[in-house]
């Protein structure tokens, strides 16, 4: 299926990207006019994502984060949020809550986060690679 | 400034300011963490009024203060909380470890 509209773009894995990279995210889809709680939901997910590749991914040196954003038929939409950092050895370890190899600061919630507020979520990873991170989330028209 | 602290009578509030995220909530970890090992307050109390987002890491800025504050039995309150950083502390199942005060300034 091609999608009706799609966005591309990466960064240096610089931390004050963040909020770039979350906010980039949400403009594309704003004219999909969503409801609040449902574009912080997707926000908040796409924070989580990038915030691992900075943290993760990136840990021991700057790296680029590639995203790209797919808006398909039914208010589908598809980000995608890539490293080609050191890898994930376990990722269904990684992915249980709690679970954290980021410091005492760190939560442990970032899956979780991605997985509770998105209708999908799929990673893949290879030691020595990268990971990516693609979430997805239905934007229902507004009555 | 990310931060704005008053202390009075043992209690030590922080207005945080703006979204929080792995990038921001370290400066306000350090101002927090500062004035909280010197005062040694009974009580915390988090005012995110003024937070428009934060993602875990405001979990981990929460849960951080709360590892502090239990090396001389403090408690941490958060208040101002908005309905979707609200649903970020329940998500991260921290009501119990933390008092909540509902919309408050």
């Amino acid at each position: 299926m091609r999608p009706l509209n799609e966005a591309q773009f990466s960064f240096p894995s610089h931390s004050v990207n963040e909020s770039f990279a979350r906010a980039a995210v949400t403009a594309f889809l704003a004219h999909l006019d969503p409801t609040v709680a449902d574009l912080t939901e997707l926000k908040t997910a796409v924070s989580e994502a990038v915030t691992n590749a900075i943290v993760h991914g990136y840990r021991d040196a700057i790296g680029t984060v590639y995203i790209s954003v797919k808006l398909y038929e039914n208010g589908k939409a598809v980000v995608r949020i890539r490293d080609k950092g050191c890898g994930i050895p376990d990722v269904s370890q990684a992915m249980e809550p709690l679970y954290t190899t980021g410091g005492e600061d760190r939560a442990g919630l970032g899956f979780s986060v991605m997985q509770s507020f998105c209708d999908g979520l799929r990673v893949t990873s290879r030691v020595g690679v990268g990971t990516t991170v693609t979430l997805t989330k239905y934007f229902a028209p507004r009555a | 400034m990310s931060v704005q602290l008053a202390y009075q009578n043992g209690v030590l509030t922080a207005r945080l300011f703006g979204e929080i995220d792995h990038h921001t909530a370290r400066e306000m970890r350090e101002a927090v963490d500062d004035a909280a090992q010197k005062l040694k307050p009974y009580r915390l109390r988090l005012d995110f009024s003024d937070v428009p987002f934060m993602d875990s890491s405001g979990i981990g800025l929460i849960l951080g203060r709360v590892r502090l504050f239990g090396f001389w039995k403090g408690q941490v309150v958060l208040c101002g909380l908005s309905p979707s950083l609200y649903k970020m502390v329940e998500l991260a199942g921290i009501d119990g470890l933390v008092a909540v005060e509902r919309r408050a300034g």
